[in-house]
């Protein structure tokens, strides 16, 4: 009691700042691993939050509940809010804390910036500090397997794309999937629909329609929901990939492979690290080869010698001795790229908002 | 049997009485929800309504009362204004939005130079902004006749297309590796909306928020144009006798509506949020209604309104990370008071009789 009045007189004449939030973090500490989870969405949006909770969920169950307190919020605002939602978490004793979108990325350092001794764990964004790592995937491995597929598969050589919001991760896998759609299949062409969100089934299958009647009989998304498939499926003869999550239940056809988010191992071995003591802050991306970025089952409605190739390319990534962005590469405009047999480095990828040649249409802004 | 009775007058004693007791049903009735979700409801309504004022983080959470309750009093006194004289401008939400693209235009228009003159200049800008964005649905309505609700509505989802290009085009931060959203302004020393005294959730928006309250009390109570806002609310017709102009009214509303809506939007967006992206708004114009409300449209009233409100949303993420209750059970905890509130509200004009049954 005395040690409670005592906190809110030091914040109340605000003489400590700081200090008292680190000095209440420090008390509240156990030998559990407290851990935190905020999401930008519901956790059963059956996308993006929902795969975070979930393999936050796989990484209490891999620890130990024993080991491992999870402290999990959804819906929660980019902007002001998370940065109230984590410092409550920070106040209520978590050791780690876990910002699962984008837009948490300024709230996340301001908080970290406040609780020094806890650590936060950023998605997708590029700002890190002594106690702030930022991680993310490399989804765009993922898309050259889809885009070859998809080169391999169509008959009408014209594949449509589902887009999200204009950021370079989508960017990417646009580019990607149509290097490789192109490469196995010269007379291929993309048309892209831009849906500005990230989840909204009546749009999502709205665009999956509209390209269907456009000639397309393959649609690849990166919107989260099942809706494209369903679209999919009631065309006929048409093909998808599962997207975030396996979607298994669109197989064997039109679903026939899928780009899966598989976050739990990395969780793992951060919340693992803050428990042994060697949790250190760094920006990782990773893809095929530690698992974080997988392949979905690649089903019979696929011929062999395509799955083959899928195959191999997996592998070939996976080892490094592919890269999926590997000149020669124009730009949309017809400028070099890379020249041949250059790699592109991860900063221009990172901040990558140009198509490449032979797409047509602009990026919006 | 129970009987509605009109009152001849409403009651001013359960006008006081009526919001208060919303609130007691709202407890008891959430609290039941809370129980139904397998939570021990005291302790959720403690963690609610409790901790952030006296438990072990109050000194975290009362000047994060004052951020979250600043815009909703600013915003919901504009709309009171408007409330009385019976205009209804359900937009606030899009000139919030508007508010804060003009304040951190200038902001940004004008980075890297550190200079005084900046952020009175956005502050300027960014009434401007919900101004201009107030007057679309106004001369609509005064020139045309067009449903202010509608239109003021409409423009909401006009504005989060615009703020979502502007996250992505205009404004985006150059250095920000292609990512969307604007410079950060709490980066910004000259544009920054920083905390007055550090760690008590002062910034200048909450100071506007209390200035602004004590201006319409006295512009309801003092003014000439406060007397026609209140007769032209109570009695039409009267009012036109009494040489009210209403297009005058409207604007003026609905201008003055959308200068504190944009106002707020613009201290938000330089202070709290920091950057334009397109996640900025979070309802807080469509919230500044039911604050408006549940204040009675009375500026102190407003005032209390929109610290209750806040407590509801700072003690039920409190709740959602503490007792581990989902998101939706807190929005549907502050629909209950609105709910409430509106059907208590019965009992200031309508008396409940107990009358026998009658037999047939």
């Amino acid at each position: 009691m005395h040690m409670k009045k005592r906190t809110f007189l030091a914040g109340a004449a605000s003489a400590i700042g700081v200090s008292a939030f680190g000095t209440v973090s420090a008390m509240a500490q156990d030998k559990k691993v407290k851990v935190g989870f905020i999401y930008v969405g519901p956790v059963n949006d059956g996308g993006w939050s929902q795969h975070h909770h979930e393999s936050a969920l796989a990484m209490v169950k891999a620890l130990g509940e024993d080991k491992v307190e999870l402290v999990e919020q959804d819906n929660v605002p980019e902007g002001p809010d998370a940065e109230r939602a984590m410092t409550q978490m920070a106040l209520n004793g978590c050791d780690i804390i876990f910002a699962t979108s984008f837009g948490y990325m300024d709230p996340a350092m301001n908080v970290a910036k406040k609780f020094p001794k806890v650590k936060f764990e950023h998605a997708t964004g590029y700002k890190t500090a002594d106690n702030m790592a930022c991680y993310s995937a490399r989804f765009y491995e993922g898309r050259a397997i889809e885009g070859t597929i998809a080169g391999r598969m169509t008959t009408t050589n014209k594949i449509g794309y589902i887009a999200a919001v204009p950021i370079p991760e989508v960017v990417r896998g646009i580019n990607s999937s149509y290097i490789h759609a192109k490469k196995v299949n010269p007379d291929v062409e993309f048309s892209v629909i831009w849906l500005f969100t990230w989840l909204d089934p009546a749009k999502e299958a709205d665009a999956a329609r509209t390209l269907i009647e456009q000639g397309c009989d393959v649609i690849l998304q990166h919107t989260d929901s099942t809706a494209p498939l369903a679209a999919a499926q009631a065309a006929g003869n048409v093909i998808g990939f599962g997207q975030a999550g396996d979607m298994i239940e669109y197989a064997p056809k039109p679903r026939v492979a899928s780009i899966i988010d598989n976050w739990a191992p990395y969780y793992e071995e951060r919340v693992k690290a803050v428990a042994d003591g060697s949790w250190e802050t760094h920006n990782v991306w990773e893809g095929l080869s530690t698992g974080m970025v997988k392949i979905g089952e690649i089903t019979d409605a696929v011929p062999a010698e395509v799955k083959k190739e899928a195959e191999d390319m997996i592998a070939a990534i996976s080892s490094g001795a592919y890269h999926p962005f590997t000149g020669p590469l124009n730009k949309q405009d017809g400028s070099v790229w890379l020249k041949e047999g250059e790699v592109a480095d991860d900063g221009t990828l990172a901040g990558m908002t140009f198509y490449v040649e032979g797409l047509k249409g602009d990026v919006p802004s | 049997m129970l009987r509605l009775e009109k009152r001849p007058q409403p009651s001013k004693t359960l006008s006081y009485v009526t919001p208060v007791l919303a609130v007691l049903i709202t407890m008891v009735a959430g609290g039941a929800l809370f129980a139904a979700l397998g939570k021990d409801p005291v302790v959720a309504i403690r963690t609610i309504f409790w901790d952030p004022l006296f438990g072990q983080f109050a000194f975290y959470y009362l000047p994060q009362l004052l951020v979250k309750a600043g815009p909703l009093i600013l915003i919901a006194i504009g709309l009171s204004l408007g409330f009385r004289a019976g205009i209804w401008n359900i937009g606030a939400e899009g000139q919030y939005i508007l508010g804060a693209i003009f304040g951190a235009g200038v902001a940004l228009a004008c980075y890297p130079l550190e200079a005084w003159w900046i952020f009175p200049l956005m502050v300027i800008a960014g009434a401007f902004g919900g101004f201009l964005w107030a007057m679309i649905p106004a001369i609509l309505k005064v020139r045309f006749g067009t449903n202010e609700i509608l239109v003021s509505l409409m423009l909401v989802y006009v504005a989060e297309q615009l703020l979502a290009s502007m996250s992505i085009g205009l404004m985006k931060n150059p250095d920000g590796y292609g990512f969307p959203g604007s410079r950060n302004l709490q980066q910004y020393p000259s544009a920054h909306n920083a905390e007055l005294i550090p760690d008590t959730g002062l910034h200048w928006g909450v100071v506007a928020a209390i200035v602004v309250a004590i201006l319409a009390y006295i512009l309801l109570n003092r003014h000439i144009l406060g007397f026609q806002i209140r007769l032209t609310g109570e009695a039409p017709r009267a009012a036109r006798f009494a040489g009210v102009k209403p297009p005058r009214l409207v604007l003026v509303c609905m201008g003055t509506a959308g200068a504190l809506a944009g106002m707020a939007g613009m201290f938000e967006v330089a202070g709290p949020a920091g950057q334009i992206s397109a996640g900025f708004n979070t309802g807080y114009g469509f919230t500044a209604i039911i604050v408006a409300f549940l204040g009675r449209l009375h500026p102190f009233g407003i005032v209390l309104a929109g610290l209750l409100m806040a407590l509801t949303y700072i003690g039920g993420e409190a709740a959602q990370s503490a007792l581990q209750l989902p998101g939706a059970a807190i929005q549907v905890f502050q629909g209950m008071l609105l709910f409430f509130l509106l059907a208590v509200d019965l009992l200031t004009n309508y008396r409940i009789r107990l009358t026998k049954r009658e037999t047939a």
